[in-house]
């Protein structure tokens, strides 16, 4: 996996100020060699070195690749979906298999890709490049966790192929319906024991997350100087320790349900359903902020690269993030307002507070634009193509956090809209942004840029024109979860534009592996640090040296590498100190 | 290749910050200007313009059939009417950030970063809005949640209340009328036309509603009604629904309930209280009473078949074809 593109214009560490004058490719000091490194790090080669690694970066990519193949299979069966809802009186998929193809898609992209790829892919990866450590804290638990993860997405995948089939009773999994009576069959153990496995795999993520961000961080880095992605993924990694336990939890007394005779969730041996979906959704969610917070850093990182600033209120962030963080852990009954048996009034007070820490992220991402020198390179499109995304399912969000509006919309297509608009705004728009900002640093090699921009618009249409119709759709009554519908219930134009737009977001993606393929036969190469990015990671090599960095910048605010490079720019005011300011380099951590 | 390029350090022009902070250093206070008043403009119009056609538009959805439907849609149309407002502000401000500030030279850009009074102002603002939503979420849910005493005959305004216990099961309904010995049930439907069981009501009175389920969780929504609620084994949920016209409503199951969840279909006929009178009577005397009830399928459910996707289609569901 260890890619041997070497940087052209690798170069001796140079002056402070001078490195624009290489040209593109060259901003990061370089000089972080790889010939010095592989001498004192002979490992194994090729799918030995995969299986073995215990390298960050390794790993990281490891977990990225498998979520994007399992991104692609689970939007393959979203295809299905939409095709078998083009029109009334489908009859392309059976109800069984069109039950259990909602509920695989649902699982497949809540529980093994949009999780994974953001805190096991790109922030496994560049986290500890962002902080200036030489790998994770545990680099042992980290494979562990690889590997508990594939061990856990193969099982769920290939539920598919046992007789009665994959689970069938939606992502959420609600008791009863989940118990051995109605859910009998090998599929739903293989589905409850994957999300054990990968819900261990996530729990060891965080670990390390935490332990490396809190304990690893360069000389100089104080919290206040951590990078925006790297805080989210600090309060993500806590956020996962503190979910990812219950819903560990809530499974093992669902499996003891199925299988040892218990009656927790069920009525007849006096257990209560509904507890069911206290701990689920105790879990799910601060889930969603584990989806989502990792993906708010991505866009934190890129638009002060593409707009040539600091970000905008860097501790509002931070604080708009924890609070996030805060309350997420007490809004989890607002999943659950149609039951009858919650506090109306609390969940809902809580929900609307979250408006406000998101509103100020917004202002801040605008803030950061503000004034600024914008250039539209893919990640930046994918960053816009996420606010807008995340902007119209962020305030279709805070109608759901009304009570009677939740009546009204409940299990309705108006929701399946808001949380695709939301979920794709956030782990799509904004996951591919950080992708295509990040794999010049992990491949060495850039993307296409024609072929991103392709990919960003096609989808970008596509996305609109398949959930603004849904909202609709729930507005006229189309429950989600239903596999066909009548003719004369008036959702068939809409249906039908859903899907159109479903085929759209579906060839959009051929632009992207388009884009892989492109990459992969005439690589271009990437430069160290071709965004002129701020953070550390954009100071070392791309791809970086087996212990990530021979040398560092001085580290005086949360942005080292543009202050090395642009040092009549620094930022002045606050967070750095400008005692040290003479102090060029610092040698750390080179293995010698 | 794809690196733009970095404006050298040494080739910055010469600006004053201080004057105007447009990154290619032109002063362009008058076109500036227009906008602030093209904004201003466009804000003050925004609710003026949606407020006069209708207090309430209704977004695609239903202007509701009960009094609590249409408590709900008012909230839901006011709320929408904010939230296209504010978001709309958003969108055009990060649409006009772009267009503005795109990259028209390699000139360095002020590197500001912070603006606390501002910062203070965007979080004031939502709190404020976000207070009102919830002030307005109050005093509706107090309304669509309020029900009468669960024996009651009528209301404390006098209006006469009917009591409906409404069973849902894999997969059906039952309507149990137990003031008046009459139960209504159905189960999957049987090709299109068939809309499931119905559920005939009074309209200008108090229905009140006992919702329960026999298996699994399912969802009793109705859209002209603008209401949902689960049927919670071992809950029992009550809710009141005043129907104020007459009509018949589509219902169906929202909560994913098991193999023939898309066919769980209901309805619900509202008629004169006379006429719900004559239907009663004509109910009973066609034997749909109580006492028949134990042999339906809502309490003897089917014995359990595995399903397979093959032999799904051998299923009651005429409707479905091959795979």
């Amino acid at each position: 996996m260890t890619t041997t593109i070497e940087s052209p214009d690798r170069i001796e560490p140079e002056e402070p100020g001078g490195p624009d004058a290489h040209g593109p490719g060259s901003h990061g000091p370089g000089g972080n060699g790889h010939d010095g490194e592989h001498a004192h790090h002979e490992g194994p080669k090729g799918i030995l070195n995969w299986l073995t690694s215990t390298d960050h970066k390794v790993i990281g990519k490891s977990y990225m690749i498998t979520s994007l193949v399992l991104f692609f299979i689970s939007g393959a069966m979203a295809l299905v979906i939409r095709a078998q809802l083009a029109n009334p009186t489908s009859s392309l998929v059976n109800f069984q298999t069109y039950n259990e193809l909602f509920t695989m898609h649902g699982s497949l992209m809540l529980y093994l890709f949009a999780g994974p790829f953001a805190f096991g892919g790109l922030a496994n990866y560049i986290v500890p490049l962002q902080v200036g450590a030489p790998d994770m804290a545990y680099p042992r638990l980290n494979a562990l966790s690889y590997w508990l993860y594939l061990g856990g997405s193969s099982l769920m995948t290939l539920s598919f192929m046992v007789a009665g089939g994959a689970a069938s009773f939606g992502w959420v999994a609600y008791a009863p319906l989940s118990n051995a009576i109605n859910s009998p069959g090998a599929g739903t153990d293989m589905w409850l024991l994957s999300l054990g496995l990968t819900g261990f795999s996530a729990i060891f993520t965080g670990v390390n997350l935490v332990a490396t961000i809190f304990y690893l961080r360069a000389p100089g880095m104080t919290m206040f100087r951590v990078p925006i992605f790297s805080w989210n993924m600090l309060v993500t990694g806590i956020l996962i320790l503190i979910a990812f336990p219950v819903l560990f939890g809530a499974a093992v007394l669902l499996y003891c349900d199925r299988h040892f005779g218990t009656h927790i969730y069920t009525v007849s041996g006096g257990g209560v359903p509904v507890l069911w979906q206290h701990l689920f959704w105790f879990f799910g969610h601060p889930e969603v902020y584990i989806l989502a917070l990792p993906y708010f850093g991505l866009v934190t990182e890129i638009i002060p690269a593409f707009s040539r600033k600091p970000l905008f209120g860097y501790r509002g962030m931070v604080f708009a993030t924890l609070s996030i963080a805060a309350l997420s852990t007490g809004v989890w009954a607002h999943h659950m307002f149609t039951t009858g048996v919650v506090l109306l009034p609390f969940f809902s007070l809580l929900s609307y507070l979250i408006a406000v820490p998101t509103g100020i992220k917004f202002f801040n991402w605008i803030g950061t634009m503000w004034g600024g020198q914008l250039s539209f390179q893919t990640p930046m499109l994918f960053s816009m193509g996420f606010l807008f995304a995340f902007l119209m399912g962020g305030v279709t969000g805070v109608l759901l956090a009304s009570p009677p509006v939740d009546f009204m919309t409940h299990d309705t297509y108006f929701v399946v809209a808001h949380f695709h608009q939301v979920l794709i705004g956030t782990t799509v728009f904004a996951g591919f942004a950080g992708f295509y900002f990040w794999y010049p640093k992990m491949y060495g090699r850039m993307l296409n840029e024609r072929l991103g921009k392709l990919h960003f618009w096609t989808l970008f249409i596509g996305f609109w024109i398949t959930f603004v119709p849904q909202y609709l759709l729930g507005l006229r009554g189309m429950p989600r979860r239903i596999a066909d519908y009548l003719p004369t219930n008036g959702w068939t134009f809409l249906n039908e534009m859903s899907t159109v737009g479903a085929m759209i977001i579906g060839i959009s993606f051929l632009f992207f592996l388009a884009n892989l393929v492109t990459s992969w036969r005439r690589p271009v190469v990437a430069g160290d640090n071709p965004w002129d990015g701020g953070g550390l990671e954009w100071f070392t090599s791309s791809p970086p040296p087996h212990h990530n960095f021979t040398h560092l910048p001085p580290i005086r605010s949360e942005r080292p590498t543009w202050d090395y490079n642009h040092p009549e720019h620094r930022k002045d005011e606050s967070h750095g100190d400008k005692r040290h300011r003479e102090h060029e380099q610092e040698t750390v951590g080179a293995p010698s | 290749m794809n690196a733009f390029t970095t404006g050298s350090p040494t080739s910055l022009p010469a600006r004053d910050h201080s004057a105007v902070d447009t990154p290619d250093g032109e002063a362009t206070p008058p076109r500036r200007r227009r906008w602030t008043k093209g904004a201003i403009g466009a804000a003050i119009a925004a609710p003026v313009v949606l407020g006069g056609c209708n207090m309430y538009p209704t977004y695609g959805a239903s202007r509701g059939a009960t009094t609590q439907g249409q408590d709900t849609f008012k909230l839901f149309s006011g709320m929408m009417t904010t939230g296209i407002v504010i978001g709309g502000f958003v969108g055009i401000l990060i649409l006009w950030t772009i267009i503005r500030y795109r990259r028209r030279s390699d000139a360095m850009p002020k590197q500001f970063h912070e603006s606390i009074p501002i910062e203070i102002l965007y979080t004031g603002i939502p709190i404020i809005v976000v207070a009102f939503l919830f002030l307005f979420t109050v005093l509706t849910e107090n309304n669509v949640d309020a029900t009468v005493p669960v024996n009651a005959t009528v209301t404390s305004t006098g209006t006469p209340v009917e009591h409906v216990k409404v069973t849902a099961f894999q997969w059906g309904w039952r309507f149990d009328y137990p003031g008046h010995n009459v139960s209504i049930a159905g189960d999957v439907t049987n090709g299109p036309g068939d809309h499931g069981p119905q559920m005939v009501v009074p309209y200008g009175e108090t229905l009140q509603v006992t919702l329960v389920s026999n298996d699994v969780i399912h969802g009793f929504y109705v859209r002209d009604f603008n209401f949902s609620r689960y049927a919670l084994p071992g809950v029992v949920n009550n809710f009141d629904l005043n129907v104020i016209n007459p009509g018949t409503y589509a219902g169906q199951c929202t909560q994913i309930c098991g193999l023939y969840h898309t066919e769980m279909l209901f309805t619900v006929k509202a008629v004169t209280p006379a006429q719900f009178q004559t239907w009663l009577s004509g109910e009973v005397a066609a034997g749909h009473t109580l006492q028949r009830q134990p042999k339906s399928a809502a309490d003897t459910p089917p014995p359990y078949t595995h399903v397979t996707p093959s032999n799904a289609l051998a299923a009651p569901s005429s409707k479905k074809g091959s795979l």
